[in-house]
């Protein structure tokens, strides 16, 4: 009996972590390679989820086709909102404390902001495949977290791809390494980096749509995840693409041991507790350098 | 920064002039202000307006606190709610138990979140700045996610809390919780500006200005950054454990408010944060904004109008309302 509840409590904790990866790419690069501490990130996600469902719920569009309608308007919307940020901050060297500041305002203009349109109800998504489940005997495999975790795995494979392969991914990478001597070799980290987080941006209006999938959402859900995206980042060792997958399935998994043997309401204090225990023991990560 | 100009040896004659500003004029004033307070809202004779500034009062004491590491230090602490909880708990704890009298729960409390603040700032404050900040908002989770397990103190459906009799002069509770607020507050900013212009106030902007070369001239960095997260920390606690008298009704919602740890970043912000003046002005403004919008308009909104004006100033006006009057001072004449 326990061994099947320890069984299925695993595979929820993989798919669940197949999803954070999806959530907290866009913070490994934000935050990591761009040394932007996007704390709003969370408050985006929730955007992504409740485009999402304004988009199915009106026009009955599937949550996935409205994510990726979603992508491009993301990524002008982070382009932006990357040019304000270095115009007000970034350019004076100011970045550090009245960033944070800034991106705290944001995060809960946002929040209210979603709070004022859609109200405090939980909101959800209709799709034919939400409430489906693989049946394997022995395990069951719910299709609403299946999903979400091919979505995201592709995701953060699509970036890998992109940051190894293509000559603007390289740039991101320089960037993040050394952007004083991106500019020397001809380079704009300026430029660069707008693209970047454009990406970081469009990555977490997608994993909102991934998130309204898995259940039901409320305007403040985003706050939970400012502990998930940031413990799995530095879990992960910051910069890491790699890194972030398998920092996203071990949060993912503890959550799910957590829920399964201590109770749902300790779930949201794990992933808090790996953040501040990696702090302390280990801030470079696992696969940090 | 000016950091070095108070160093610089005065001359003697000024010494006893000097003790006068420092000493007679902060307590002369602390005296007027509690007589009028006092005079004005005994005049208005309304229990509303006791309560209503007590919010604003609990504000002056959560931003002052929060100020002396996040303004001084340039560290922010987003775990407000975390410190503020812990005196709100502390209270509950003793009402539920020993059932001590409330100024001696202000101390305790104060104490235990001093520590705490301690033990945080021990482990993450060798860590950059950023760390710190993001290392404070999971503690506030953490500590949530224990308090709405933990049954004893109402768990996640909350516990009332009665209020008992005023003590003698103090006539109402409301009355009297305003009293105790506006003592805290006073001796908040008393305690900030003491530190502003300590050896302590001194080492803290030179980390602020540049935490290498400071420590590189000697100051000792983490030893004040810990001093001042664990009295930043205590404070706030101190501010915490009246609250449950006042709202008369704790939950983990209410003493993990959101628009508390909001405020209190958002009032030094724009306030200004480099002088002990910043933070009592961004919250007796912001507080009594609040006051307003919240009864005439809505909650959500007025959370809104904070969020925008804490962007707004934080972009356009980083030096906050102070550094605002201090460049009209400088064109003017």
């Amino acid at each position: 009996m326990s061994q099947e509840l320890l069984f299925n409590a695993l595979i929820t904790g993989l798919f669940l972590g197949g999803f954070y990866a999806a959530v907290s790419v866009g913070i490994t690069i934000a935050f990591g390679m761009l040394d932007i501490v996007n704390i709003a990130h969370p408050a985006f996600i929730m955007l992504g989820a409740f485009i999402a469902f304004y988009l199915n719920s009106n026009f009955g569009i599937d949550p996935l086709v409205a994510s990726l309608i979603a992508i491009l308007p993301a990524f002008i919307g982070g382009r932006l909102f990357y040019k304000i940020y270095y115009y007000a901050f970034e350019r004076h060297g100011e970045e550090s404390l009245q960033g944070l500041a800034f991106f705290f305002g944001i995060l809960f203009i946002v929040e209210v902001g979603l709070l004022l349109v859609f109200g405090v109800d939980y909101r959800f998504v209709e799709a034919n495949y939400i409430r489906k489940t693989i049946d394997l005997g022995y395990i069951s495999l719910p299709l609403r977290l299946v999903i979400p975790m091919i979505a995201g795995l592709t995701i953060v494979a699509a970036i890998h791809l992109f940051t190894s392969r293509s000559f603007l991914g390289r740039a991101i990478l320089a960037v993040s390494q050394d952007p004083g001597a991106l500019r020397i070799v001809g380079g704009n980290p300026v430029r660069v980096k707008e693209i970047a987080f454009g990406l970081s941006i469009a990555t977490a209006v997608v994993a909102g749509a991934l998130l309204i999938i898995i259940q039901p959402v409320e305007p403040s859900l985003g706050r939970e995840y400012i502990g998930r995206v940031f413990a799995i980042c530095v879990l992960g060792g910051m910069t890491s693409l790699s890194g972030t997958v398998v920092a996203s399935f071990v949060v993912g998994i503890a959550e799910a041991l957590t829920t399964t043997f201590g109770g749902p309401s300790w779930a949201p204090a794990v992933a808090f507790g790996l953040l501040i225990l990696t702090l302390i023991v280990r801030p470079e990560g696992i696969f940090g350098r | 920064m000016n950091a070095i100009g108070h160093t610089a040896p005065l001359p003697a004659t000024s010494i006893s002039s000097r003790r006068v500003r420092r000493y007679l004029v902060p307590i002369a004033a602390s005296v007027l202000i509690v007589l009028f307070g006092f005079a004005v809202l005994d005049w208005i004779s309304f229990e509303y307006a006791y309560l209503a500034t007590y919010t604003i009062l609990q504000y002056v004491v959560l931003a002052t606190a929060w100020n002396i590491l996040g303004g001084y230090a340039g560290y922010v602490n987003f775990g407000v709610a975390g410190f503020f909880a812990l005196g709100v708990y502390t209270c509950v704890f003793n009402y539920k138990t020993l059932q001590l009298p409330l100024p001696v729960i202000i101390m305790v409390a104060g104490l235990i979140a001093g520590i705490v603040g301690l033990g945080m700032g021990y482990l993450t404050l060798r860590l950059r700045g950023v760390f710190f900040s993001i290392a404070t908002l999971a503690f506030a989770i953490v500590l949530n996610t224990v308090f709405n397990n933990w049954r004893f103190v109402g768990g996640a459906r909350g516990v009332p809390v009665l209020r008992p009799d005023a003590p003698l002069f103090f006539g109402t509770y409301p009355r009297y919780l305003f009293g105790l607020i506006l003592f805290l507050a006073i001796a908040a900013v008393l305690i900030a500006r003491a530190i502003e212009y300590s050896w302590l106030g001194r080492g803290l902007a030179a980390i602020r200005d540049d935490e290498i070369a400071a420590e590189c001239s000697g100051v000792p960095a983490l030893r004040l950054k810990l001093i001042a997260a664990t009295i930043s920390g205590g404070l706030i606690g101190m501010a915490g454990a009246p609250f449950p008298y006042f709202i008369t009704y704790v939950d983990p919602a209410s003493a993990f408010n959101l628009t508390i740890a909001v405020n209190t970043v958002a009032m030094p912000v724009i306030g200004g944060m480099t002088s002990w003046v910043g933070p009592v002005i961004g919250a007796v403004l912001l507080g009594t904004l609040q006051q307003v919008t919240t009864v005439t308009i809505s909650s959500a909104l007025s959370l809104m109008l904070v969020g925008i004006l804490l962007v707004t100033f934080v972009a356009l006006a980083p030096r906050g309302i102070i550094g605002l009057i201090k460049s009209l001072q400088r064109q003017s004449p």
